[in-house]
Order: C-alpha cells, then sequence, then structure tokens
C-alpha cells in the first residue's frame, strides 16, 4: 500500500481525487440525475408524487410549436452574435496590430466589456435602449435620424436584434484577444520573406495571417457558441424577459420558466437535457481542435 | 514589376493617409469599448433632471456623488437598499473569495498531477475535465436545485460556494496546466536526486515556481465567480443574495430611479473591472490558455 501511494500513479490519483470528487458531485452526477427525472412528473407544488411517466416529456417537448420556437431563436441569437463579433473581433485585431502611439493602452482596453457582468452588461444596454430616456433615442434624434423617440423593445420584430447586439459588444474582446495573442505567434519572418517577394498587404493577410488563423477561428467559433448559448439566458433575463410576445424567449429562458415559474420540474429537466446535448455535439468538435491545435503547438 | 510594386507600398506605408485611417480606426474602436460604460458612470453622477430631459445632457453640468454615498452608508431613499447592497457585497466576496481559494488549492495540486505524472486514465479524465467545462449551469439547474433544497442549503453561504467551485474548478485546472509545463522538469529531477520526495518537490520547488501563474489563475476565477448570475439567482433567496442578484432585481426596486440603477451597476463592476485592467496580461493569458501555446 505505502508502495503504491509513493508510485507516480498513485501520487497521480491522489492529487486529483480532491478535484474529481467536487466535478463528479456537482456537475457529472446531476447530468444523469436530470435524465433520471426527465423521465418522470414532478411538480415541486405536490411533494411526494414523482410518477414515473418514460418518456413521455421528450414526446410533449418534440410537438412543442414554444420549445421549436425558442430553438430557433437561440440559433439565431447564437448564430448572429458569433458570426459578427468574431468578424468584429478579427476587424480589431487586426488594427490593434498595427504599430500606433498608444497600443498597449488600447490594448489593454479591450478587456473592459469582458470584465462586465453580464447582469451589469444586459442592465446597460436597457438603460441605452429605453423608449423614454435612452441614450440611443437622444443620440439618434440628434443626428436627426428619428423624428421622436422610439420604443425599440416593444417591437417583437426587431427586439431580438437589440439584445443581439448587447451580447457582441460584450462578447467581441474575447475574439480580439485570441487573434491578438495568435497573431503574435506568427514569426515575423513570414512576413518579412513575403515582402521581399513583393506580396502586397492584402496579400500577406489573405496567404500568410488567413490561413494560420483559420484553426483559432474555427476554436473561437465553437467556444463562443457554447458561451452564447449560456449567456443567453442573463442577457435575456435582464433586457427582455423573453418579451415582447415572446420574440426574445430562448431555449434557455423557456426552460427557466417551464422550471421555476411552473415549477414543471420534468418537463424542464427533460428540456434542459436536450440543451445539454447540443452543448456536447459543441464541446466534442472542441475537444478535437484543442487536441490537435496542442499537438501542432507541440511539434513546432 | 516587383520593384515597382513594393515601392509603391513602402511609400503607401509613409502616407499621411494611411495613418490617418489607422487613427481614425483606433480611434472608433476606443469609442465602441469605452462609450456604453462611460454613460453608465455619467448616468450614475448625474442629477435626476439632466438625466431625463429630451435629449439628455451628455455631460452632467452638477456632477454629484450623492447616488454613491446614498448607496454605500444610507440616505432619505434608501436606507434598506444601502443595506442590502452592502450583504449582496459581503455575500459575493465571501462565496467568490472562497470558491477561488478552494480551486486553487485543489485544482493546483490536480493540474500538476495531470501536467507531470503519468497514470491509467488520464487522458479520458482530463478529456472530461475538458468538456465538462462547457455544460452550462442552466442545462443541470434541476438536480443541483433539489440536492440543495433536499440537504437544506438553498439560500446559504455554503451551498453557493460548493457549486461555484466546482463550476470554476475544471477551467482552473486546464489554464494552470499551461503554468506547470513552463516549470522546467530538470529542477524537479534535481530535487528528487538531492533526496525531496515527490510530494515534497511539489509542495517546496514547484508550487512556489508556479505561484504567479496561480494568483493569475485565482484573479481570472475570481472574476468569473463574481459575475456569475443564474446559479445565484436559483440557489438564493434573501439571505445569501449576491451582488448581480441585486442588481438585476434594482431596476425594479426603484422603479424608474436610473441614477440608483446605474450606481449600482458601476460598484458591482469595479472589483472586476479594476482587476481585469491591472492584470490584463495575466487574464488574456488564462482567457487563450490551452488554446494558444505561445
Amino acid at each position: 500500500m505505502k508502495r503504491w501511494l509513493t508510485s507516480s500513479a498513485g501520487i497521480g490519483y491522489l492529487l486529483i481525487l480532491p478535484s474529481l470528487v467536487v466535478i463528479f458531485s456537482i456537475i457529472i452526477w446531476p447530468i444523469f440525475y436530470s435524465v433520471y427525472i426527465s423521465f418522470h412528473k414532478l411538480y415541486l407544488v405536490r411533494p411526494g408524487e414523482f410518477p414515473f411517466v418514460g418518456l413521455e416529456n421528450y414526446i410533449k417537448i418534440s410537438r412543442s410549436p414554444v420549445f421549436w420556437a425558442a430553438i430557433g431563436r437561440t440559433f439565431y441569437f447564437t448564430g448572429v452574435s458569433v458570426g459578427v463579433s468574431i468578424i468584429l473581433g478579427l476587424g480589431i485585431a487586426l488594427v490593434l496590430n498595427q504599430d500606433f502611439k498608444g497600443r498597449a493602452f488600447v490594448r489593454g482596453l479591450i478587456i473592459l466589456p469582458w470584465a462586465l457582468s453580464s447582469v451589469v452588461n444586459g442592465m446597460m444596454w436597457k438603460w441605452i435602449y429605453d423608449g423614454s430616456y435612452g441614450a440611443l433615442n437622444g443620440f439618434l434624434l440628434q443626428l436627426g435620424w428619428i423624428d421622436s423617440y422610439k420604443v425599440w423593445l416593444a417591437d417583437p420584430r426587431v427586439a431580438m436584434n437589440f439584445v443581439v447586439m448587447a451580447e457582441i459588444w460584450k462578447e467581441t474582446p474575447v475574439g480580439v484577444i485570441f487573434i491578438l495573442a495568435f497573431l503574435q505567434t506568427i514569426p515575423s519572418s513570414l512576413y518579412e520573406a513575403a515582402k521581399v517577394d513583393g506580396a502586397s498587404p492584402w496579400h500577406r493577410f489573405r496567404y500568410i495571417t488567413l490561413p494560420l488563423l483559420k484553426p483559432i477561428i474555427l476554436l473561437l467559433i465553437v467556444l463562443k457558441s457554447v458561451w452564447a448559448i449560456r449567456d443567453s439566458f442573463d442577457i435575456v433575463y435582464m433586457i427582455t424577459r423573453g418579451g415582447p410576445a415572446e420574440s426574445t424567449q430562448v431555449v434557455t429562458f423557456y426552460a427557466y420558466l417551464t422550471t421555476f415559474k411552473f415549477l414543471r420540474f420534468g418537463y424542464g429537466a427533460a428540456i434542459s437535457y436536450l440543451i445539454t446535448l447540443i452543448i456536447l455535439v459543441f464541446a466534442v468538435v472542441y475537444m478535437r481542435l484543442v487536441y490537435t491545435e496542442t499537438l501542432y503547438a507541440e511539434t513546432i | 514589376m516587383r520593384k515597382v510594386e513594393m515601392k509603391i507600398t513602402g511609400f503607401l506605408k509613409h502616407l499621411p493617409a494611411y495613418q490617418v485611417l489607422i487613427y481614425t480606426l483606433v480611434v472608433l474602436i476606443f469609442l465602441f469599448t469605452i462609450v456604453p460604460f462611460c454613460w453608465l458612470i455619467i448616468s450614475s453622477i448625474s442629477i435626476k433632471t439632466e438625466l431625463l430631459s429630451v435629449p439628455p445632457h451628455w455631460i452632467p453640468k452638477n456632477p454629484t456623488l450623492r447616488s454613491y454615498k446614498e448607496i454605500l452608508f444610507g440616505g432619505t431613499r434608501t436606507t434598506r437598499a444601502a443595506r442590502y447592497f452592502k450583504q449582496a457585497v459581503g455575500n459575493s466576496i465571501i462565496v467568490a473569495g472562497s470558491a477561488t481559494v478552494l480551486c486553487l488549492v485543489i485544482g493546483s495540486i490536480a493540474s500538476y498531477s495531470f501536467t507531470r505524472l503519468r497514470f491509467r486514465g488520464r487522458h479520458s479524465l482530463l478529456l472530461m475535465i475538458l468538456a465538462t467545462q462547457m455544460i452550462p449551469a442552466v442545462a443541470i439547474i434541476i438536480p443541483i436545485y433539489v440536492v440543495m433544497m433536499t440537504l437544506r442549503l438553498l439560500d446559504t453561504h455554503l451551498g453557493l460556494f460548493i457549486t461555484y467551485s466546482s463550476f470554476v474548478l475544471p477551467l482552473m485546472i486546464w489554464i494552470m496546466m499551461g503554468y506547470f509545463q513552463t516549470i522546467p522538469i530538470d529542477i524537479e529531477d534535481a530535487a528528487r536526486i538531492d533526496g525531496c520526495s515527490r510530494l515534497g518537490t511539489l509542495v517546496r520547488i514547484v508550487l512556489p515556481l508556479a505561484a504567479p501563474g496561480l494568483a493569475a489563475t485565482g484573479i481570472f476565477a475570481f472574476i468569473v465567480a463574481w459575475n456569475e448570475f443564474f446559479l445565484a439567482l436559483i440557489l438564493t433567496q434573501a439571505a445569501a443574495k449576491t451582488l448581480p442578484v441585486l442588481v438585476s432585481e434594482f431596476s425594479t426596486k426603484f422603479g424608474a430611479d436610473y441614477v440608483m440603477m446605474s450606481t449600482g451597476g458601476v460598484l458591482a463592476s469595479l472589483p472586476p473591472v479594476i482587476l481585469a485592467l491591472t492584470f490584463q496580461k495575466y487574464i488574456v493569458k488564462g482567457l487563450t490558455g490551452g488554446a494558444i501555446k505561445g
């Protein structure tokens, strides 16, 4: 026993044990318990009743137009916010990679939106969008683009886009930071050589920077999609609470309403489990990317 | 032909137009980054009439810190809010702080183990930790809620502390692996040859060397835990309510008191913003660690 404990493997297990216990009890085990609950009917208002209903919750969900609409909105929210924030982030990173005075200062500041909590971010944008006193209305009025203040968040056709804009503002810095960090790892000799060969700035970007950035952009797409699905709850909760007319009700918010407002825990667990499955698809892609990337970096 | 093109691009670089373009873009990026948050700060130091005029006074004529005073020390309108605010700050510090410390202690040794020790199942366990890092709280909140209810841990520091720890831990293990990899293995070997045991080497040699990295990871974890909202919303009611939950209630609690609301938002953001700007370099390393090994 003592010899095993002093062996490399023994110590290896010993050192990861505390972490494993914590992760297993609060994350891994609940994932399975969640499946178990989702096969039952569980209303917190009626304790003691916990009938097994098999796949009933899942069948109900698959036939629920509200659920599918929420899924659609989630994909819209995720797709647009991730797409725009990555393109914007790439543009900003390329500018900040140039030589200019105050570069370190601006680069340092770029982290600011990331440091704000999603709650403060949501509150801040809700206040900016405000229909009676909001800064957006004041600004547009002064520019002469609108004649009178508009209640932006009351229009079901555009409310979602305003929520997405708030998410884009907060999430862009992460992309900038990733891309900037990666740009610094590209050896300048590559550019020097290309310059000597007469490649124009556009060609250098197109044939050196972009191909090298491709894996990091793929990674960002996966990571940011997962984060966007996760953050969608906070931002919707703060800005619109799913309204107007359910037009911003993303699936994470729908799961919350079902579970903690209508107290249908079984049904809510089934919805949550479907969210987990979507995330797992991204997680598998992420792990493959990280593993190949890490190996790639180690061989250099 | 090539020479001509080189000359042209070389010339373009020194043309003022190129400089003007870059500086214009930098200014735009700068404004994009700070203007929304600046507006929140301005709102918090404005007086109501100036803020609610149409269009608002962008630069307040009579800036005042009254709302800060009221929220922090109590005032005529807000004695209760002030009390709640202080309590929420305390809760946030306790929960985020203790989760950070626990994760640093158990996460660092786990991270070292994954980096340097070879044992069966190492790869699959690491993959599992990587995967759990992506699971959003909303996906597993129901079992957590049911368990916390059964154990009577709802609305307690302990319940929130345990939950936060498990959500921050996978990320921390992953980030810290990057730091342990930078410690030369020769140093460890030398210590072992000198008769140091494996655990002794870890405690006396490796951990002190990795300390700056661990501290950076700790700051990162603290910001994440401090800003967390969803779990706190579900798992707390009154006694253990954290700052983000209180701030989310501000907009309803004070009706149309936008000054008070903005003040709460600014105060809640101060610790993470100050930490992030001060330790910006380390945060960047934390964010990109694992993905980019520069």
